[in-house]
């Protein structure tokens, strides 16, 4: 199969000027706000020792926070700002994509400025900064003329680190609401379109190298003092940014945004209702990848529009309950706690998408275990895996307590990789979720919770508080309530994590449709 | 005709340290315009501090110290450094600079026109002994030691000052470009009508090229005169000084009888 024949090149590049333009957005502002802090920073501290101390420290420690924990916490520090000066000042602003992507960013930029400034002007050597005050230049002049064109080198090898960093970074920023060539990769690790993440780590070093190789020219222009290989070097950034920028500025901006989780239900499911609005002729566009601590929080504010979350999820994490109650009656006070945010909990998909735990039918048949009951003792010879956030939510506090299970080992996992984990035997039992594909095509069960201790996850679609009267929206959504079974999803959720043309979220979305809309 | 001297130190001291550091000790000395003072010592005698002072690289603890018949503690620092012309040690140029942008550096801080600045240069470079089209765009590092000298000495008269302020100028060149340095700039001196005050540790080089010779020795000035007045001087440091030239004359006059009469 040549790449062009396949479909999920063309999609590929269909999104590139969008996610470029954005990256490369986001990118140089995060680059040039952290200039704009790490030079005169640098240049204040470079002769005070405690403050250049306490500076780099900082940095340092700032540069040891995973890229992706810094870009998240971000979201929630500028929400509460937002909600300060609304409430202090009578303006908010948008804490989602954007603005934290940027903060976060240049944050991790200022460490190799602040370094490299301080280390370059340190190096000037001092009998010139003594001719430089025995001419008759005053401290500014000295560091205009003398000290800061004689560090420009050793700065601008910092300026290129940071600058490759801050590329490389960008890509992380996807889960908190800021498009980015991120969302080749989280998109396509969620839906096994390896097209899609080969695509995205391609484009991405592509375009930390030609900036890299467009500073070096700077670079090397400087400290060679040729003014043609430092223009060109420059007029080839600006090239780039222009390039980059004006297709993505030209692009019509979509009225509607569905925002979608990380994970392949959500992607298909943002998808679906894309392409419904569209259908309705209302223009929309879908903001995929975004952190379960997000997305919620982007509804309430109004950046997304629309997304499909599950009953259970709201309520132990969002409000925080611990007791489960009967599906009606939690749907119900989910609806009236909602409403007090101005969010309208619209109606349910049809299906649910619960934990549960899976192991493959044949050796569930041989040890003859059809309920999480049925596993008791047995647990404790048994490994068990779950994704990143499982072990640590009340789901697996209630099963432990209601079944007094102990497992031999516990692991994280990717959760599209754990399936086939257990299928091969190298764990025992996953905490799957019932919606997904994986469970028909690797023959695997989902164990009865007898005793309830895992809640209701029925999938139920959440409108924006500015939505919440949009009849022309609810129009357009109102087929696709109470239509979608759990067989049905399960499938459109096994041909997402496809590795083949007909797997993008797009194709399946309208496979979907299809198959409901005739009913 | 007792003219005010250009320079005059009155009881100046400094010190470092908390005064743990005596670099320079009630020192009284006048230069007058026109002259050529040499000051000698060796390292640590406090010669250095005591140039310093006079543009306040470094400030003076105690005395007074005058300019032109100014108070220097009553002038703006920046203003006065940029009306004395100082040559550093081995150069001090300025590394990112051309020849042509070192040398105008102090008419520019000044707001000098650009022509005039372009001009003034040209006119240095033929000074010093400089081909214009040659090292007018180059770099110091592509410079001999002489010639970045030469620049160096360029760049102190760039702003037309009638003081010049030499720090060891000559001190790490090869001895024939030493000579031909120094005679030089003794020759600018003269035709400039400069007021000159420089800093050797060398008593040779200072006896052929001043007028007169201040000897430092533990911050103190010793003795101050002319290379007759210190042949008579009866201190012991300044006899010990005086020795090595003196020998090496006789043992030049004995060696090359002919040139006795140069």
């Amino acid at each position: 199969m040549s790449p062009s024949a396949d479909p999920r090149w063309s999609e590929a590049f269909s999104h590139l000027p969008d996610y470029l333009g954005s990256h490369v957005r986001v990118s140089v502002s995060a680059l040039a706000l952290g200039l704009l802090i790490s030079l005169p920073l640098a240049i204040v501290a470079r002769n005070r020792p405690v403050l250049r101390t306490a500076l780099l420290g900082l940095a340092s420690i700032v540069q040891t926070v995973p890229g992706l924990a810094l870009l998240a916490l971000f979201y929630p520090l500028l929400l509460a700002l937002a909600a300060l000066t609304a409430a202090w000042l009578g303006f908010s602003f948008s804490a989602f994509g954007f603005l934290p992507a940027v903060l976060a960013l240049a944050l991790y930029s200022m460490l190799p400025v602040l370094r490299n400034t301080i280390t370059g002007l340190s190096g000037v050597d001092p009998a010139v900064l003594e001719a430089a005050q025995g001419v008759g230049m005053t401290p500014r002049q000295s560091l205009t003329m003398v000290e800061l064109p004689l560090a420009l080198p050793v700065m601008m090898a910092g300026i290129r680190t940071a600058a490759v960093w801050v590329i490389g970074t960008a890509t992380l920023s996807t889960p908190i609401g800021q498009t980015s060539l991120g969302n080749y990769i989280f998109a396509g690790l969620q839906t096994q379109n390896w097209v899609f993440v080969l695509f995205g780590c391609f484009a991405a070093a592509v375009l930390a190298l030609v900036v890299d190789q467009l500073l070096a020219l700077i670079e090397n222009g400087l400290r060679n003092r040729s003014r043609a290989r430092t223009a060109l070097g420059g007029l080839g950034i600006a090239a780039l940014i222009a390039a980059t920028l004006v297709p993505s500025i030209a692009r019509p901006h979509a009225r509607y945004v569905v925002g979608a989780k990380t994970f392949t239900e959500q992607y298909v499911l943002s998808a679906l209702i894309a392409q419904r609005l569209q259908a309705a002729e209302l223009s929309a566009t879908t903001r995929a990848g975004l952190g379960s601590n997000v997305i919620f929080d982007a509804l309430a504010s109004g950046d997304i529009d629309v997304y499909v979350d599950y009953s259970g999820t709201l309520w132990a994490n969002q409000f925080h309950h611990t007791d489960i109650r009967p599906r009606a009656e939690l749907l119900g006070e989910l609806k009236t706690t909602l409403a007090k945010q101005n969010i309208t909990l619209f109606g349910e998909l049809g299906f649910e998408n619960a934990y549960a735990l899976v192991m493959p039918r044949k050796r569930a048949d041989e040890l003859g275990i059809h309920s999480v009951a049925d596993l008791g003792s047995r647990a404790a010879t048994m490994s068990i895996a779950g994704d990143y956030e499982f072990f640590s939510r009340p789901e697996w506090a209630g099963i432990q307590k209601a079944y007094g299970l102990t497992f031999r080992a516990q692991r994280q996992m990717q959760p599209d990789f754990m399936y086939a984990a257990v299928a091969s035997g190298e764990v025992d039992v996953i905490a799957g979720y019932t919606s997904d594909g994986l469970i028909a095509k690797y023959d695997l069960v989902a164990l009865v919770d007898d005793r309830h201790a895992i809640p209701p996850y029925d999938a139920i679609v959440l409108l924006s508080p500015k939505r919440r009267d949009d009849e022309a929206l609810k129009a357009a959504l109102r087929p696709l309530l109470g239509r979608i079974d759990i067989a049905e999803m399960r499938e459109a959720n096994l041909r997402a994590s496809g590795n083949d043309a007909s797997s993008s979220p797009d194709a399946v979305a309208r496979w979907l449709w299809e198959k409901i809309g005739i009913r | 005709m007792p003219a005010t001297p250009l320079i005059a130190y009155a009881h100046v001291g400094k010190s470092f340290d908390d005064g743990r550091v005596v670099a320079v000790d009630d020192v009284s000395l006048d230069v007058a315009e026109g002259e050529f003072l040499a000051v000698v010592g060796g390292s640590g005698s406090g010669k250095t501090t005591l140039l310093r002072l006079a543009n306040r690289l470094i400030e003076a603890d105690r005395g007074r110290i005058a300019v032109e018949g100014e108070d220097v503690s009553r002038i703006d620092p920046i203003l006065l450094r940029r009306r004395i012309g100082y040559v550093f040690q081995s150069g001090g140029l300025f590394p990112h600079l051309t020849v042509a942008g070192n040398i105008g550096i102090t008419p520019k801080l000044l707001g000098w026109p650009q022509a005039e600045i372009s001009a003034r240069v040209d006119e240095l470079l033929d000074l010093v002994r400089l081909d214009r089209s040659q090292y007018r765009d180059r770099l110091p590092h592509e410079l001999s030691g002489g010639q970045r000298q030469r620049v160096g000495v360029a760049r102190a008269l760039a702003a037309k000052p009638r003081i010049v302020l030499m720090d060891e100028p000559f001190g790490a060149l090869d001895p024939l470009t030493r000579d031909a340095l120094g005679d030089d700039y003794r020759t600018l001196h003269r035709e400039l009508g400069l007021t000159t005050v420089m800093i050797t540790h060398d008593m040779t080089e200072a006896l052929l090229l001043a007028d007169r010779v201040a000897v430092m020795h533990g911050g103190r000035l010793l003795a101050q005169g002319t290379p007759a007045d210190l042949s008579a001087s009866t201190d012991a440091y300044v006899g010990e000084l005086m020795r090595t030239p003196r020998r090496q004359a006789e043992r030049l006059g004995a060696l090359l009888p002919r040139d006795g009469a140069a």
